[in-house]
């Protein structure tokens, strides 16, 4: 059952990888999202927009499990992830973090070489080929390689912004995850370093399903195959966020059949 | 933009110039003014050292003998024993302050699943507290209570581990073991905070990107955490042996002050702050000379380690 049929220019059908039935998450009290039913599409980049605060980052953040470590954090409902529930008891929340890689907003390299900062995740995940390759394969896969090949023994932090940026999308490569979540990657970069940013998008799309959080609605409309759009609306006195509108982006762009979401795209609020 | 600058040379920005200036000026005077107070402060060491320079030299460093009549009444002089003493018992100090510091911090800094926020709370504040108790209490606190507490266990390591050079003569009350163990908990305070400061330091971004990897809680602090407060934690230790090394009074309570090297640390010992602490009050003539002889010695031992940490921390 797909409750969309995906754009023809895409090649027909795709499979489903994850899947939301999120009935409320909750920040202690505060209920952030509620009813969000969507599934994202393999080997396709979704893009999350809508106005700040509406439980964009916070979805994104489900996917990979990263709420656990938000105290008071809850969520009532399921996420599947190749159809297995990912608050199962049996899923270990570390293993699922290998298979869903994430991309902060910031970019955040550690403390550590360039080539370091590659290997370490796959070193701490039993990786048991060659090094060399697999931090080779990654950076140039980043489309950082040609710049940094002379110095993979220098810092990861002396590399600029849109750099150290491609480097966080290598090293969350590296471990060969299957879905990688990017949460409003380019929002701290330049406009040629967001291009370059979006044009790798592109280029990892065949290997890797890619959900993005952006403010930024041409780009959404640029990279993606799909768009969700979610809007805060006042629920039992708190401000919930909620998922208005589900399509393929040309569908959300041209054609939105809700009007907060022609009024967001048409730039009348937000 | 900088032609804006220019144009704008209001009396604001002149009164700012001037106090930026007026600032660097200031400091600048008063960072001479700290420098050239050290330089005071090794100059009258060198100054009143001097006769002892002369009479012992190098040697002063090589011998262990502590006699005011010796040498036809002139006075034999020697710190080898208390150089021993002074680093060993600090070493001994950070070999327990160290784990136990680091461990706290970790405790401290990190968030756990089952432990409230208010025992972490508690924990650091009984840390700090020790920093706040007099170093003769320790000392009284080591005489009464901890020298006796010991006994046993003293009794049991020399018995069953006399075959061990450290554990191999009979253990006396007051000891190079005690002194060790009252540095360490005086240290643990220093350790502990400047350790936790170093860790809480770490921006939270970078735990997040471990933990996104697949990272667990415990490889993330290993391989991301620890490594990135590096300098910070090699500060720490620097700082607890610095203040072991220079410990005056609650050593000088509970060592012995014996004036032979013991490769038993069951055994008495002195160090450089305790001869100083035991011996000015008598001390006239060349006896004085070699006490500020010994005192220079002490800053060059902490001046290494400090340049030593440098290395360590990799800024040379
Ligand atoms: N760690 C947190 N604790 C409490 N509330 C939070 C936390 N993170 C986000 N929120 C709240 O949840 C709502 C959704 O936030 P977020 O998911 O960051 O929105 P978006 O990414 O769409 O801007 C906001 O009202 C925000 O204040
Ligand atoms: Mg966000």
């Amino acid at each position: 059952m797909t409750a969309y049929s995906m754009d023809n220019s895409l090649g027909g059908e795709a499979d489903v990888i994850l899947t939301s039935h999120v009935k409320g998450f909750y920040y202690g009290p505060f209920l952030a999202l509620r009813n969000i039913e969507m599934k994202i599409f393999k080997n396709r980049i979704t893009a999350f927009i809508g106005p700040s605060g509406c439980g964009k980052s916070t979805l994104l953040r489900c996917f990979n499990r990263m709420n656990d470590f938000v105290k008071g954090a809850r969520l009532e409902g399921q996420i599947l992830f190749n159809g297995r529930n990912i608050f199962d008891a049996s899923v270990d929340a570390v293993t699922l973090r290998r298979q869903i890689g994430m991309v902060f907003q910031k970019p955040n390299p550690f403390a550590k070489t360039i080539y370091e900062n590659i290997a370490y995740g796959p070193r701490i995940n039993g990786y048991k080929g060659d090094m060399d390759e697999l931090v080779e394969q990654s950076l140039r896969r980043a489309a950082l390689w040609d710049e940094v090949k002379d110095k993979l023994k220098k810092p990861g932090t002396s590399l600029s912004g849109g750099q150290q940026q491609r480097l966080c999308i290598a090293r969350a490569i590296a471990v060969q995850p299957e879905v990688v979540l990017m949460d409003e990657p380019c929002s701290a970069l330049d406009p040629i370093s967001t291009r370059r940013i979006e044009d790798l998008m592109q280029e990892l799309r065949d290997l890797y399903t890619i959900v993005i959080v952006t403010h930024n609605m041409q780009q959404a409309s640029r990279v993606s195959d799909m768009t969700a759009f979610f809007n805060v609306e006042m629920r039992e006195g708190s401000r919930t966020g909620e998922l208005v509108e589900y399509a393929p982006t040309t569908t959300i762009f041209q054609s939105p059949q809700k009007e907060a979401t022609q009024a967001y795209v048409g730039g009348r609020f937000g | 933009m900088p032609e804006e600058k220019t144009n704008t040379f209001s009396a604001l920005t002149l009164w700012v110039r001037w106090v930026n200036i007026g600032f660097i000026y200031l400091t600048c005077t008063v960072s001479v003014a700290v420098a050239l107070w050290v330089l005071a402060i090794i100059s009258v060491l060198i100054h009143d050292a001097q006769a002892a320079f002369h009479h012992f030299g190098m040697a002063f460093l090589m011998s262990s003998s502590w006699n005011p009549l010796g040498n036809n009444g002139q006075g034999q002089y020697g710190i080898l024993p208390q150089i021993y003493g002074t680093l060993v018992s600090s070493w001994l100090a950070l070999l327990i302050a160290v784990p136990l510091g680091f461990g706290v911090a970790i405790f401290l800094t990190e968030r756990w699943p089952l432990v409230p926020p208010g025992l972490q709370t508690l924990l650091a504040f009984l840390v700090e507290l020790l920093a706040a108790i007099p170093s003769v209490v320790y000392g009284i606190w080591g005489i009464y209570v901890l020298i006796p507490a010991l006994v046993p266990l003293t009794m049991w390591l020399h018995v069953h581990f006399s075959g061990i050079g450290i554990f191999s003569q009979p253990p006396t009350r007051p000891s190079m073991l005690v002194a060790g163990l009252v540095l360490a908990i005086m240290i643990l305070p220093t350790v502990t905070s400047l350790a936790r400061e170093a860790l809480a330091a770490v921006p939270p971004d970078l735990r997040q990107g471990s933990m996104a990897l697949g990272a667990t809680r415990w490889e993330t602090l290993i391989h991301i955490i620890l490594p990135t407060a590096r300098s910070g934690l090699v500060g720490s230790i620097m700082l607890g042996l610095a203040r072991a090394m220079g410990e005056t009074m609650a050593v000088a309570m509970v060592i012995g002050n014996s004036n032979r090297i013991n490769i038993s640390i069951l055994q008495p010992a002195s160090t450089i702050p305790s001869l100083l602490a035991n011996q000015f009050a008598e001390a006239s003539g060349l006896q004085v000379s070699a006490l500020m002889y010994a005192a220079f010695i002490l800053l060059i031992i902490t001046l290494l380690t400090n340049i030593f940490a440098e290395v360590l921390i990799g800024r040379h």
